[in-house]
């Protein structure tokens, strides 16, 4: 078995990341984080606002990701991202427009979706502990 | 016969106008690099979103909870059709051939006793329209204030459309854009997307890969239907941007041509009458000596 695999990370606008040697890829999934490594079984996963870090031999990257979903195969993983940024760019400024933005969704809610927005809201306020610390 | 003084003036103004097309053409040849640029960079995501979702449809279709987006109503009664065009004109028979496209679907649509309603993207569209079908029109998007389309914008039309088809305000959506194939083709296309179809493509092998799914199967259905229609509205906003300029390139292109051909025609006029008055004012000059 590979000991490597492959990492894409792609937003709608641009292709972010690509690395061909990721030794393992932390990843905010819905149901709670989770670490991919070569050889994981095929699954998908759609993503909430967290902390994404790849690690190969040489590097740690880390990226704050909005939300989106990852697509896991043995051979690599693919991130697909609404909203992601390295975390160097990951600001105060930018957290807080995100909190803004999400707090005005949940004000703005429907009651029928109002457990799901205050849960983007909660999982906004905590990506800041967890990038900005 | 006009006289020198005219075809001097009409000469200038020509030259001013070829200046003109000049400078767009240059001015759309930048902002289609970079319309393409933003469209290839663009279609990554497309394409992984693209499979992800056929391979998910394929094995969620056919079962009764599959969602609505996927599904349809189950009817096909009244029919949005979603035109985008560009905000501006000059652009040859851009916004014309997205608009007669258009025409031709809801013409056929009526004669089928469907009922139709149209939501404009770009100003073009809407006032080509307004005048025969003006009564359908439910919406219109303005993008003239965007510079750089993103997917921000895209997002805010799907998530227009989406709540529109919630509400029950229409059966089957479709999309009205220009596919860019390249500066001198751009092919006027109408894509249906909700009920969203996601056939594989020609080639492409639907991945017979069992994956686990989290949460279940079809939450991130759900999930990722109202992300694959702004994906598919991202990429026909980006086609169409590049598809404008594209064709606002060759049309302003060939006007060049056009006011060139028309300032060498007129330079040789002008030549020639100045030529006849000076014949003539040597006939008089002549002629008056003679006569002494």
């Amino acid at each position: 078995m590979a000991d490597t695999m492959q990492f894409d990370l792609v937003a709608p606008e641009r292709k972010l990341a690509s690395e061909e040697a990721a030794v393992e890829v932390m990843v905010p999934g819905a149901d709670g984080d989770l670490t991919v490594m070569p050889g994981h079984a095929p699954m998908l996963t759609t993503l909430r606002p967290g902390k994404l870090t790849m690690v190969t031999r040489s590097e740690t990257q880390s990226y704050a990701v909005t939300g989106g979903f990852a697509e896991i195969t043995p051979e690599g993983i693919t991130v697909l991202a609404e909203r992601s940024l390295p975390a160097e760019e990951f600001t105060k400024e930018v957290h807080d427009r995100l909190i803004e933005e999400a707090r005005r969704v949940h004000d703005e809610a429907h009651p029928s979706v109002a457990d799901m927005t205050a849960k983007l809201l909660a999982d906004m306020e905590a990506l800041g502990s967890h990038m900005l610390s | 016969m006009p006289s020198l003084k005219d075809l001097k003036n009409r000469i200038g103004s020509v030259k001013n106008t070829r200046k003109i097309t000049k400078a767009m053409q240059m001015v759309a040849a930048a902002k289609l690099r970079r319309a393409q640029e933003a469209a290839e960079a663009a279609r990554p995501y497309a394409e992984r979103m693209h499979s992800v979702m056929a391979g998910l449809a394929s094995s969620v279709q056919g079962r009764d909870n599959a969602p609505r987006l996927l599904s349809g109503t189950g009817s096909d009664k009244v029919q949005l059709l979603v035109v985008m065009t560009a905000e501006r004109g000059l652009c040859g028979g851009f916004n014309a051939n997205i608009a007669k496209l258009a025409r031709q679907t809801a013409e056929k649509l009526l004669a089928e006793g469907k009922e139709v309603k149209i939501l404009t993207v770009g100003k073009k569209g809407r006032d080509a329209l307004r005048r025969e079908y003006g009564q359908y029109f439910i919406g219109h998007v303005d993008l003239s204030d965007v510079k750089r389309l993103s997917y921000d914008d895209a997002q805010k039309i799907a998530r227009d459309l989406i709540g529109r088809f919630d509400n029950g305000e229409f059966d089957v959506a479709t999309i009205f854009f220009s596919i860019f194939e390249s500066v001198i083709a751009q092919r006027p296309t109408a894509k249906q997307i909700i009920p969203a179809s996601y056939e594989p493509e020609e080639g492409e092998e639907t991945p017979s890969v069992n994956y686990d799914y989290e949460p279940s199967e079809t939450q991130i259905l759900e999930d990722l239907l109202p992300r694959g229609v702004a994906t598919q509205i991202f990429t026909a906003l980006l086609e169409n941007g590049a598809s404008e300029q594209g064709a606002r390139m060759s049309a302003m292109d060939s006007a060049t041509r056009n006011a060139g051909d028309m300032i060498d025609k007129l330079t040789i006029e002008y030549n020639r009458t100045r030529q006849a008055a000076i014949t003539k004012e040597l006939i008089e000059i002549i002629s008056g000596a003679e006569a002494l």
